[in-house]
């Protein structure tokens, strides 16, 4: 028996708020904005979802039924870890539904960031034995963690503050032209470089932003997606992990040195690609996760679009580029520049990518890539293509 | 010339357990320790309840000399949230202890120009005591910077 096929049938998305602007809207109410509006756009009724595939603990699934009158849930699962699993919780609900265990399920992320910024998250965390190795330091945000391994890179590699330059620019230059990127004012290097260092190699601009938002998008079957409102537009791949001495990362500090300055997504990059049946070469456009500019450099490496040490090289070329690059990348704008809803902004774009109505549409584009944030374990990626 | 200073530590509240308590005690009395597994040999930091490598749950704890090299570090330079205006800027970083190159510590830079940060230095340990008597460490030039 050939194995079910997936695919997606709707995306839901609400407006991308500046941080705190999102009052006084309620995350819940923003998590059921961006779900009616998915069911809405396939074309079912929310009642009828029956499954919730989340990532980083996911939402209250009673409280969402409560809300949403749902009538039965027949799945209910999140992925460990935190935003590594933003493309990955397409592939859990690919999971349930290619299993019979559900027919409808919803993928979920969303975030306000009112009462407390991600750019200074780790700071918030509850004290912890292991986090009391870290934590003394002052690495109090993302931005601080990752600035480690990205000195590491540039030492290893020679990499510059151009190369992150390079991808920082090249995302506002699609932002200018999505009509939903929330920065629509075109950057130069000289305001690159004379923006606050944020903790160096970073740099105000190799930071996302930080919004308040929901997207929201619906897993079925191949065949009943062809049947609903929109293209179907099928999952060739989604999966999570990584190498386990990748363990908690930037948490942790002691990965091998061999992979030390990286994204932690090789294994999972290798695996991707096995279950699609495709490699680096054959996908046509790709969202990758854009935390921080550094980062963007070391997934194109562990994703095999350039060999290790030379991402740097690779985005200054211009092959990120929607205007003539050979592998557009964050064609919305990406986190830097589009909007942040902890990585689920980039699944919308390549589901619109998928159907041929993006805003900067990649044409005759037939693959896309999607990429969980780099951090603990697990990490994820998820590959769509066109029916 | 701007210097490295000491981070904002009234951020941070220490959080211990049965396994990392006697790194935190050999900290309070100036002893850096770090655990190595007493049936393979091998050293993991932080301490954890089991060898990654072999799954004993015996270990001994090692005293280090305080010698160790750069392997990272970043310079924050703008503040983020209330408490670390006055800190700035202060070097984050990953030391490798010369005499257990297996394992490594987040710690700080501390007391030398910025101009002398680089990957591979040599850097040696001083302790930073907290109000509550929670040892910290800190690492500063091994050879005063060349005039």
């Amino acid at each position: 028996m050939k194995p079910v096929q997936t695919a997606i049938a709707g995306l839901g998305f609400t407006p991308y708020y500046k941080r705190g602007r999102s009052d006084p809207q309620t995350l819940e109410e923003l998590v059921g904005k961006a779900i009616l509006s998915a069911c809405d756009d396939a074309g079912l009724s929310a009642r009828s979802i029956d499954g919730f595939a989340y990532f980083a603990g996911g939402f209250d699934t009673g409280l969402l039924c409560e809300t949403l009158g749902i009538e039965e849930v027949r799945f209910s699962a999140s992925l460990t870890g935190t935003g590594g699993g933003s493309a990955g919780c397409i592939g859990l609900a690919a999971l349930a539904v290619a299993s019979g265990q559900a027919h409808t399920v919803v993928c979920v992320g969303a975030n306000q960031q009112g009462a407390q910024r991600f750019g200074a998250i780790t700071a918030s965390y509850a004290p912890s034995p292991e986090n009391s190795f870290f934590a003394p330091a002052g690495l109090v945000g993302p931005a601080h963690l990752f600035a480690l391994l990205a000195r590491r890179h540039m030492h290893l590699y020679g990499t510059t503050r151009a190369d992150f330059a390079a991808v920082a620019l090249t995302m506002r230059e699609h932002a200018l032209t999505h009509p939903d990127a929330t920065q629509r004012k075109p950057l130069s290097m000289a305001e690159y470089l004379a923006a606050p260092m944020i903790a160096d190699p970073h740099g105000r601009y190799d930071c996302c932003l930080e919004n308040d938002g929901a997207v929201a998008v619906i897993v079925t079957t191949r065949e009943r997606a062809r049947d609903l409102r929109q293209p179907a537009v099928p999952i060739l791949a989604s999966c999570h992990g990584g190498a386990g001495d990748w363990g908690r990362s930037i948490y942790w500090m002691n990965m091998p040195d061999e992979v030390f300055a990286s994204s932690g997504h090789a294994m999972v990059a290798q695996r991707l690609y096995e279950q699609a049946g495709l490699g680096p070469r054959d996908i046509d456009v790709a969202q990758i996760y854009d935390h921080f500019t550094s980062q963007v450099i070391m997934q194109l490496e562990d994703y095999g679009f350039c060999p290790r040490g030379e991402g740097g090289a690779f985005v200054r070329s211009g092959a990120i580029r929607h205007q003539g690059g050979s592998l557009p990348v964050n064609t919305d704008g990406g986190q830097l520049s589009g909007g942040y809803v902890w990585g689920m902004t980039h699944v919308r774009e390549a589901v619109e990518q998928m159907r041929g109505s993006a805003a900067n549409q990649v044409v005759g584009a037939r693959t896309v890539l999607v990429t969980g944030g780099p951090s603990v374990l697990p990490v994820s990626g998820l590959i769509l293509g066109r029916d | 010339m701007s210097v490295a200073k000491p981070p904002p530590y009234d951020l941070f509240r220490l959080a211990t357990n049965v396994w990392t308590e006697p790194y935190w005690q050999a900290a309070a009395r100036g002893e850096l320790v770090v655990p190595e597994c007493s049936a393979c040999g091998h050293a993991r930091m932080p301490p954890t309840p089991f060898c990654p490598r072999c799954h004993s749950q015996a270990l001994r704890w090692v005293t280090l000399s305080g010698e160790a090299s750069v392997y990272s570090y970043t310079v924050v330079g703008h503040a983020i949230m209330p408490g670390m205006e006055q800190h700035l800027p202060y070097v984050p970083a990953v030391v490798v202890p010369d005499d257990q190159p297996a394992v490594r510590l987040v710690t700080n830079l501390v007391g030398m120009p910025l101009s002398a940060l680089r990957v591979g230095l040599p850097v040696r340990l001083v302790w930073h005591y907290t109000d509550e008597g929670v040892g910290l460490t800190q690492f500063v030039l091994r050879e005063p910077p060349a005039s």
